[in-house]
């Protein structure tokens, strides 16, 4: 579990009669528990928040969120917070019977946590009205909220959004202009190239971490399977040689329970923080995109408010009384194309001081990872070591007295 | 034959010979690239477990107890195994084994198999086109009295030689164990060319060269020194196909029968070879009356096997069944043991490849501290698969004793089986002689109640007389061969059971002090990388 922000946030929060203590926001995320029957059976957490700041309605909340909860979350702040890398999420299960395997569960629980963490010490995100509504809310607003979303019934304001895609969409083509516009400044391509090949490459790592697991898993059969041959042919054997057989035996079978708990601890601590890393540059191109939608409306705004001007000029020159209406148009289309820039301005900003965060918080994320790698490994090593090292005097004492044979 | 107790004297006097060169030569030693034990206490016989490092280890303790060996005494490199053509280095394998020792008893210094060539078979088939087959070179290096080098021999033979030599062994041998031979693949043409399978084959021949070598009696056995160093064809009697054989049989048929055995003309002394096929066919037929015979009736045949050999001979099944399961396991952990290894190899590169995927992108600050983190990880990733191979291969050499032993006891079958059926043959026989004189009685009886004789039935007497000396002839020739065959049955299990309990306490040593000296190393190079990372974790709380 990440330890939450501690340090102050930049804008203060504190009213002028709370006493000066440090603000903070704890959230765990803990206790899952399967509910329901067949199909529709999902897993339920228990969301316990601990908090002093005053926007919250008390110093402690408990609620039960599941899965799709989140899910709203993370689409209401990607949503709203365009240009702001949004933590990602744990993916979907895709394999029925997986979904509820203890292993699965767990992963899934550390990665909300995670998540649910991640926002709450952002500086933007943390101030979501969303977030509180997921933290606080009970179950039955909470699950209004949510359906709400996938409702067939969309928001107006999508609709409108649609219908402008659309029709920006369509004016292309008339245009002769099929292909959509793009940035040119060269250190977004930098940045561009840089984050599709990181994808590639940290796949591939986590791939390899994953196989590791499973290997270290299979070696601890192994191992369980030949102390059990070898307690055999200890028996089978008999006297001091038989009892050097039966203890390998015995401390092949203590290894193999090492083997199963060093491949979950890898599964958790080395694994699943490289998963993290993948979804996280994966929701880094999801901001790619929403720029390059930013940029592309900026970008077609200013076009058709140049167009809009000229035709103004025009029938100012003309004296025509459609000089008014003319105008009003004009105006209109010029505030939404100042929004528009704002807006890809906003986002541009966002992402530099994103980026910047982005490559801090992953090198803190993978030392940690490295750090319980190694440990691990090192830990498993030594208690291979120990467990062998322990058999070193029964095959002593069964030389020594096999001189006396 | 030597007596075993000088045998094992001179065997010591040789490894002490050995450990007193190494000694003065430190660069021999630092050749040797196998697990070395080290600081034993000094009432351990040295013939088990010589120190080669005569005298750098320190002065060992006199409790019972071993001090934990660090992994500074275990030699750490790529094991040298008999891959490729020829070995480097000196050949004897200077490791505290009781197979080594064993080994410098033997009549021959070194054996090694190598160079598979491909040679066409001179057909005199129908098929036009030769088929194809593999020979392989085989150098041998013969001990001599003293300890100067041996003259060297070598010589070209291919897989059906070793099928020859193997049943010319099983045959001259009877009641030896011994070792099995490598499999023959009846597979077709194509696969036996395949570069893998004749490295496969190689390895499994020289083994069993090596194996036969070491045999205190095969090792020193005509048939082996003939086929090491006559160059040209093998001359030894290759094995005759079935058809023949039918052929023989088929002939002899009608004589065995409307003859009795002497119409047959078996000589005794071949008599003591089991009945094969065609040829036999009578005497097959007896014998397995007589084994029906001892099952199902009540009457016990006057000669039996004694309690002491069966209970042996059940203890070996025993060992037999639990070594089958052992040597299986060995091999699969072997195995997973390879494939974490390799997997943290490819982890390692993988790490690699992304550090410099990086390197090219760096902008940030934070990146290169990451760099410089994942290069610890991906350093370590890599050093640790290496050592987890060179462990691997290490593992191999030892638990191969199992997959050894697990041999022995099927030869301890086929030398066991050797003594059942000469039994049976005894057995046999002595019924026949009962069933003869029975006859002779009664043929008598009547001849004799005939005023002046019956000259038929007495000329009858006297051809069963005849008869009845050849059988004679033949028991005796079938009792001192199964005495013969019981006398070996002994020796080699007091072998067996002696130097099995040497080579697997041998294996069982080797195997845990190499683990414990690898696993501690693969622990120190993660150990330093936990240190490297440990603000991490310190930040992190």
């Amino acid at each position: 579990m990440i330890s939450p922000e501690t340090s102050p946030p930049r804008s203060s929060s504190q009213s002028p009669r709370s006493p000066p203590a440090a603000p903070f926001l704890y959230i765990s995320v803990t206790e899952p528990v399967k509910l329901g029957n067949g199909v529709q059976a999902y897993i339920s957490y228990r969301v316990i928040t601990r908090t002093n700041l005053p926007e919250f309605q008390g110093p402690e909340k408990i609620v039960i969120r599941r899965y799709s909860d989140f899910v709203w979350l993370h689409d209401r702040l990607a949503e709203k917070y365009k240009g702001i890398f949004i933590p990602p999420l744990p993916e979907k299960s895709a394999v029925e019977k997986f979904r509820f395997s203890t292993e699965f569960i767990e992963m899934r629980r550390q990665a909300l946590d995670i998540f649910i963490n991640r926002i709450a010490s952002h500086p933007e995100l943390k101030q979501s009205e969303d977030l509180r509504t997921f933290l606080q809310e009970d179950e039955e607003t909470m699950e209004r909220a949510r359906s709400q979303e996938t409702g067939i019934f969309k928001k107006p304001a999508d609709l409108i959004q649609i219908f402008k895609d659309v029709q920006t969409k369509v004016s292309d083509v008339v245009l002769g202009k099929e292909k959509p516009v793009e940035e040119t400044d060269p250190e977004y391509e930098k940045l561009k190239h840089y984050i599709f090949g990181l994808e590639d490459h940290l796949a591939e790592t986590q791939k390899q971490a994953f196989r590791l697991v499973k290997r270290h898993r299979e070696l601890g059969q192994s191992l369980s399977d030949f102390g059990k041959a070898m307690k055999l042919l200890g028996a089978c054997e008999g006297n001091s040689l038989g009892k050097v057989f039966s203890e390998l035996g015995a401390k092949s079978e203590l290894l193999s329970i090492k083997l199963q708990k060093e491949a979950h601890n890898l599964l958790m601590n080395f694994e699943e923080p490289l998963k993290d890393y993948v979804r996280a540059v994966q929701s880094i191109k999801v901001t790619f995109a929403d720029r390059a939608n930013a940029f592309r409306q900026h970008c077609e705004l200013a076009e058709t408010t140049k167009l809009k001007e000229i035709n103004l000029d025009k029938l100012n020159l003309m004296r025509s009384d459609k000089v008014r209406e003319a105008e009003m148009e004009y105006r209109e289309l010029k505030s939404e194309s100042e929004q528009a820039t704002r807006r890809f301005e906003t986002i541009v900003r966002l992402m530099n001081e994103e980026i910047v965060r982005f490559q801090e918080q992953k090198t803190a994320d993978m030392g940690l990872a490295f750090h319980q790698f190694a440990k691990g490994q090192a830990k498993l090593a030594n208690d291979i070591a120990d467990a062998w090292r322990s058999v070193l005097p029964k095959i002593e004492a069964c030389s020594v007295s096999s001189q006396h044979g | 034959m030597m007596g075993l107790e000088a045998f094992l004297g001179f065997a010591s006097i040789r490894a002490r010979k050995e450990r007193e060169s190494l000694a003065r030569s430190d660069a021999a030693a630092s050749d040797c690239r196998t697990a070395i034990p080290s600081s034993l206490p000094s009432d351990v016989d040295p013939l088990l477990f010589p120190t080669p490092r005569g005298g750098d280890s320190p002065p060992p303790s006199s409790s019972s107890v071993l001090e934990p060996p660090s992994y500074a005494d275990v030699v750490f490199g790529p094991f040298e195994s008999s891959n490729g053509a020829s070995d480097q280095g000196p050949f004897l394998r200077l490791d505290a084994s009781p197979r080594s020792v064993r080994a410098v008893a033997s009549d021959y210094r070194r054996i090694a198999v190598s160079d598979p060539q491909t040679e066409v078979e001179a057909s005199n088939s129908l098929v036009p086109g030769g088929t194809t087959y593999v020979t392989y070179l085989i150098t041998t290096l013969v001990r001599p009295g003293s300890d100067d080098a041996g003259p060297e021999f070598s010589v070209r033979r291919r897989f059906r030689d070793v099928v020859t030599l193997a049943d010319r062994l099983s045959e001259a041998y009877r009641g030896f164990f011994i070792p099995p031979r490598p499999d023959k693949n009846l597979v077709d043409s194509q696969i036996m060319q395949k570069h893998e399978f004749v490295e496969h084959r190689r390895l499994a021949l020289e083994k069993y060269l090596r194996r036969l070598a070491e045999h205190p009696v095969i090792g020193k056995s005509d048939e082996l020194r003939v086929f090491l160093q006559e160059k040209g064809k093998l001359p030894l009697p290759t094995t005759t196909d079935v058809a023949s054989r039918m052929m023989d049989g088929a002939v002899r048929l009608p004589k065995q029968l409307f003859g009795e055995w002497a119409a047959a003309q078996v000589a005794p002394q071949d008599i003591v070879q089991p009945a094969k096929g065609g040829r036999d066919l009578l005497r097959i037929f007896k014998e397995l009356k007589q084994a029906v015979v001892n099952d199902w009736s009540g009457v016990k045949p006057s000669v039996v096997e004694d309690k002491e050999f069966l209970e042996r001979k059940e203890k070996m099944q025993d060992l037999e069944w639990q070594l089958t399961p052992a040597s299986q396991q060995a091999e699969a952990l072997i195995r997973s043991q390879q494939d974490v290894g390799e997997i943290m190899g490819g982890l390692g590169l993988t790490f690699i490849k992304l550090i410099k995927f990086e390197t090219e992108e760096s902008v940030y600050r934070s990146q290169r501290i990451r760099v410089a983190d994942t290069k610890n990880v991906a350093t370590a990733a890599v050093k640790a698969s290496r050592l987890y191979q060179e462990l691997n291969a290490h593992t191999v050499k030892h638990l191969d004793t199992l997959h050894e032993y697990l041999g022995l006891t099927v030869a301890a079958r086929s030398a066991f089986s050797d003594r059942t059926s000469t039994l049976l043959t005894v057995q046999t026989l002595m019924s026949d002689l009962t069933t003869l004189n029975t006859r002779v009685e009664k043929l008598e009886a009547a001849s004799s109640k005939i005023f002046g004789g019956d000259r038929s039935r007495l000329r009858k007497v006297d051809e069963l007389r005849e008869t009845i000396r050849v059988t004679e002839d033949a028991k005796s020739c079938a009792i001192r061969e199964y005495e013969r065959i019981k006398k070996n049955n002994r020796n080699e299990l007091d072998r067996l059971d002696r130097e099995k309990h040497d080579d697997f306490l041998s294996m069982l040593k080797g195997f845990v002090i190499n683990q414990v000296g690898y696993s501690e190393k693969i622990a120190s190079v993660w150990a330093t990388v936990a240190e490297e990372t440990s603000r991490y974790a310190r930040d992190n709380n």
